[in-house]
């Protein structure tokens, strides 16, 4: 009762890796690539709370400022893998990850 | 704000996140996987306010929301019809997959509950981070700061490069 009462550490990292679980699944099991970028977002945000309650904790300022930057670069990488996504789509009729067998037309 | 406020108000954010996060993985529909990561990017939103970093939560919601989420609406909806029941997608690897799910985090939360005790400094982040944020970017994290304007517009310019309307095969059809 102590252990779920007391908020500390160690349950925001509990969070933070049933996160990190759940997105490596989804990269690992979908073929869906929309989802797998998902699943990547949701590591992405596992990492954040991560680096956010280690700087809580520790009273720097590092980990907030690495969010700050894994932000901006989660951004990034969601716009060039949707407009890689949709030159797959354009090419193969599907964004079935699996039956993407070339590299070329 | 009393103490059992406090608590039960983080777990219900913890579940909210966790739950819509399994919904997202585990859910057959793209659009139902879609919406349900919008309940988690404001969950995670909620933990961050938790976590004193109240700038960090309110880029989350700009820019995972705004942002991402609206990119991923729009990626599931170019690339699925959505009257059709082929939106369903098929999962492979589920055995592997779900293996890898339970070693990772049993072996992660196993680490973290028996082997490891992590010892909290006495001066922790209270309040506002928002000042130090500016502080901090205009002084040590400079370099980081220049380049991450540099990655956007490169970005930019391949995304639109990337997804731009196809003149020559549209000339072939």
């Amino acid at each position: 009762m102590e252990l779920l009462t007391n908020i500390g550490l160690n349950h925001y990292l509990t969070i933070s890796a049933l996160l990190f679980g759940f997105g490596l699944f989804a990269v690992m099991t979908r073929r869906n690539a929309i989802v797998i970028l998902m699943g990547v977002e949701l590591i992405l945000n596992a990492a954040n709370i991560n680096f956010l309650a280690f700087s809580k904790y520790s009273g720097g300022m590092e980990g907030v400022m690495f969010s700050l930057f894994i932000i901006v670069l989660a951004a990034a990488e969601a716009a060039i893998a949707l407009a890689i996504v949709i030159n797959i789509y354009k090419i193969f009729r599907s964004v079935d990850v699996s039956s993407i067998d070339t590299m070329k037309e | 704000m009393s103490n059992a406020t406090y608590i039960s108000i983080f777990y219900i954010f913890a579940a909210i996140t966790v739950f819509s996060a399994a919904f997202v993985v585990f859910s057959k529909n793209v659009i139902y996987s879609a919406f349900a990561l919008l309940f988690t990017f404001f969950g995670t939103a909620a933990l961050y306010v938790f976590l004193s970093a109240d700038f960090i939560a309110v880029t989350q919601v700009v820019v995972y929301v705004g942002g991402i989420l609206v990119l991923l609406l729009f990626g599931v909806m170019f690339t699925n019809s959505i009257m059709q029941t082929e939106l369903k997608t098929d999962v492979l690897h589920v055995v592997p997959g779900t293996l890898l799910l339970v070693a990772t985090v049993g072996g992660m939360l196993f680490t973290f509950y028996t082997t490891a005790s992590w010892k909290p400094s006495d001066e922790q982040l209270q309040g506002s981070v928002v000042e130090r944020i500016g502080f901090e970017t205009m002084s040590r994290y400079v370099l980081p700061f220049e380049m991450a304007s540099i990655l956007l517009l490169a970005v930019l310019l391949g995304a639109a490069f990337l997804a731009r309307f196809d003149k020559v095969s549209n000339n072939e059809q």
